[in-house]
């Protein structure tokens, strides 16, 4: 018995010891790495090191087009400020971690850049649910987080620290329904929304309550799961509506897809939808069943102002004439909010960091003019877009003031 | 049984004392060991970022030892783990985050993220509470809550699919996983304020309010490395219980041949129920865990794609052997922190060296086997040991 005991407990001693290390090991691991690399950057009382900021976003997965050119944005934003001579001396520089789109590593990324890598501010994510799952670890550890698009209305109320520089669901929702309302003259609008994607479920209920409000009328409203290949069920009952207006607050990925279903059914009203829309791949997907449609966005490349006019000609030659999408731009202007304050801050500290930020007003930005409010949201005008032209691209229709 | 300990104490020490002392009080004892060591010494050594990738290691370790119990040991092939995991994540999350906010003072004025964390001393050790104060005590009620739900509903799944076999069980499982996230999407808004959870009423949590396809974030993160590796190595010492007992047997002798195992009286259904009502207990257990390390957690964790995550352990571990997916879930949760620097090719490499190793050692890192069976000094007693090999 005793012997048998024994045995029994080295055996599972031994199992345990030996997970135990090994855990151990690889954690320790990259725990020294991480002290190499800490222990590669000077101390802070050295005025002249760089100032390190992070940026986590799905740079690989099912939404990678999301997270590259928002870092592309944010790239480039940088490499502007350290050719004028960085921050009272000091240049920036930018650590960055995939997140695939899982909570679970935008956690763990942003658990890194905070706690190993001591970035003084963060920029990320695009997609809400993620900038959800980070947010509370820049918020305990005190670090400013600015998500450039991040639209959910719940990203900013985790705490003092997180900011962003979009406007948020409920306002591009009202921007859409204002659209459909007074310049489409549509009395009649059917909706067909992703029932897994937060961001599309709260736009459309946010579309349907500002619509109803201007007097029109939603005459059908459907759902699809994102990823599904065919919609015939649903766009049938939307045809038997006969809608002046189909408003998909979708992603890119399905929208295409969808429009190209909803001109082989013989539905031609226009199509109308949010920022999701936003990538080149649509134009490119749905072809000519896409043209005539609208959809809400941050700014348009063609729009007449000056500081868009500048940006662009910036990134296409940063990236071989490329035209920067609306995430692109928001990453810029998240960056050089965070840069404005900074300088204003002269500290890299979290807390006057913090209040710098949340003290911006009316700051030139890209996708418009943008001021910080109370909420740590940005107040801030939506552009509607038109997908039409030669080739196929976003070109500017209408703006809408919040 | 010897009767040497029989004569050391022939009247002191009744064989239920006895049992319970190396059952239960023996194995709790070291996992609260482990659980400590890995709070206070591991922890602190390794650094903040370390420690929250250790925190989801154990996660993963804990769903590979479950699944373990279907796949490995019973030789089933059940693609739908993540379901378990997903309702064991939304129940005790649902359980921990109502309780927190009915019980927020509003008047505190602190942020809610931290205030329903209030309660978690090891998270927050604001110095208001004792070791181990009620934040935690409710976490490990809820989980243990999420942990029986699961296990009912693999009841409820596994009686009627288990009589299938192979293919026709993979696709039932994957069924079941893809319902539950689908079912998750239609779950209600989260509720987030104090006064509004007051005024609802029963009828109101039918469908309950989970946040849909949103997601249930703001949930209390409770779950520190001690809880988590408690219960990682209560887990282990668990399923090498049920592995050495008359049902582990039984298990074994039906992924090794069915018709066998019939005819020496094994009752083929019941066993396999049994095994699948236990991983999904300890799934559900693992999600509600998960659940309370700080995550947002999305009706997508029932996706398929989690599923294969945690088949990938067992498979690469070596079916059945549990030190085997043990290692396997450590290696393969570091390494995709490990490689971080590496950016966008982090992915690619990730696959190649799942590759490699299903190339090295195609039956897993131990095969069928236990690490100690490869001990040296073990090795010599190995004619002692009744190994069961295919």
């Amino acid at each position: 018995m005793v012997g048998r005991l024994a045995t029994v407990v080295r055996r599972l001693s031994l199992g345990l010891g030996l997970a135990a290390s090994v855990v151990a090991g690889g954690v320790v691991a990259i725990g020294a790495a991480n002290a190499a690399s800490e222990a590669a950057q000077p101390a802070k009382a050295e005025s002249k090191a760089p100032i390190v900021i992070g940026h986590y976003g799905s740079l690989t997965g099912a939404e990678a087009t999301f997270g590259q050119s928002t870092s592309e944005g944010i790239r480039l934003a940088i490499k502007e400020l350290n050719a004028s001579g960085g921050i009272d001396g000091r240049m920036v520089e930018l650590k960055e971690y995939d997140t695939k789109g899982d909570p679970k590593e935008a956690n763990l990324a942003v658990t890194r850049l905070v706690k190993s890598d001591k970035v003084v501010a963060v920029l990320g994510e695009v997609a809400s649910g993620l900038s959800l799952a980070a947010a509370p670890v820049c918020q305990k550890a005190g670090v400013p987080m600015i998500s450039p698009s991040s639209t959910n209305v719940r990203v900013t109320k985790v705490g003092d620290m997180i900011f962003r520089v979009c406007f948020i669901d409920p306002f591009q929702g009202l921007a859409c329904a204002k659209f459909a309302s007074e310049n489409l003259k549509a009395t009649k609008a059917a909706m067909l929304y992703d029932q897994k994607a937060p961001y599309s479920v709260d736009l459309a209920k946010e579309f349907k309550k500002a619509f109803e409000k201007m007097g029109g009328k939603v005459v059908a409203e459907q759902t699809y799961s994102g990823g599904d290949g065919d919609f015939t069920a649903q766009l049938t009952n939307i045809a038997a509506s006969k809608p002046e207006v189909l408003f998909v607050p979708g992603y890119y990925t399905d929208v295409g897809n969808i429009a190209l279903q909803v001109r082989k059914l013989g539905i031609t009203c226009p199509m109308l939808g949010g920022d999701g829309w936003d990538s080149e791949q649509l134009g490119k997907t749905a072809g000519k069943a896409i043209e005539g449609s609208f959809y809400s966005n941050h700014y348009a490349p063609d729009q007449p102002d000056e500081q868009v006019k500048q940006f662009i000609s910036k990134y296409q030659s940063a990236y071989g004439g490329k035209t920067p999408d609306g995430l692109a731009a928001l990453g810029y202007d998240a960056a050089n909010i965070l840069f404005d304050a900074m300088k204003r801050a002269k500290s890299t500290d979290g807390k006057p960091l913090r209040d710098a930020i949340a003290a911006t007003k009316d700051f030139k930005a890209v996708t418009g003019t943008i001021t910080i409010d109370q909420n740590r949201d940005a107040k801030k005008s939506a552009v509607i877009v038109e997908m039409k032209g030669d080739p196929l691209g976003p070109k500017f229709k209408a703006r809408v003031e919040p | 049984m010897s009767g040497e300990l029989q004569q050391l104490v022939p009247t002191m020490m009744p064989s239920a004392a006895r049992a319970l002392l190396k059952g239960v009080a023996l194995p709790v004892a070291s996992a609260l060991v482990l659980g400590l060591v890995m709070q206070f010494v591991v922890g602190p050594a390794i650094g903040a970022y370390p420690a929250s990738v250790a925190l989801q290691v154990g996660i993963s370790v804990m769903l590979a030892v479950s699944l373990n119990i279907v796949n490995g040991y019973t030789g089933q092939f059940s693609i739908g783990h993540a379901g378990f995991f997903a309702v064991g994540a939304y129940v005790g999350a649902g359980i921990s985050y109502y309780a927190a906010l009915s019980g927020i003072d509003p008047a505190s004025g602190q942020q809610p993220s931290q205030a329903l964390s209030n309660g978690a001393w090891l998270v927050w050790n604001d110095g208001q509470n004792f070791l181990f104060s009620y934040g935690e005590w409710r976490m490990i009620l809820a989980s243990i809550v999420g942990g029986c739900v699961a296990a009912g509903l693999g009841y409820i799944v596994g009686l009627p699919s288990l009589r299938l076999r192979g293919d026709y069980l993979a696709i039932v499982t994957l069924g079941f996983g893809e319902i539950t996230r689908v079912l998750l999407t239609q779950t209600k808004p989260q509720i987030f304020d104090r006064d509004e959870l007051a005024a609802t009423h029963a009828k109101d949590w039918v469908i309950p309010p989970m946040g849909g396809a949103t997601g249930f974030s703001d949930i209390p993160a409770y779950a520190s490395l001690m809880w988590v590796w408690f219960f990682v190595a209560v887990m282990i010492f668990f399923a090498y219980r049920v592995k050495q007992s008359s049902t582990g047997r039984a298990l074994l002798s039906i992924r090794e041949d069915e018709i066998a195992a019939r005819s020496m009286g094994v009752n083929i259904t019941k066993y396999k129920v049994r095994a699948f009502v236990l991983a999904a207990g300890l799934a559900g257990l693992a999600g509600s865990l998960y659940a309370h390390t700080g995550q947002v957690i999305r009706p997508q964790e029932a996706g398929f794609q989690r599923s294969f995550e945690v088949i990938i352990f067992v498979v690469l571990g070596g079916m059945g052997s549990i030190s085997g997916v043990v290692l396997a879930a450590i290696i393969l949760s570091i390494l995709p922190e490990a490689l971080r620097d590496l950016s966008e090719y982090r992915l690619i490499v990730y696959a190649l060296l799942l590759i490699l190793m299903m190339i090295v050692r195609p039956k897993g890192l131990f095969g069928v086997r236990e690490i100690w069976e490869f001990w040296p000094f073990t090795r010599a007693k190995k004619s002692e040991k009744k190994v069961i090999t295919p």
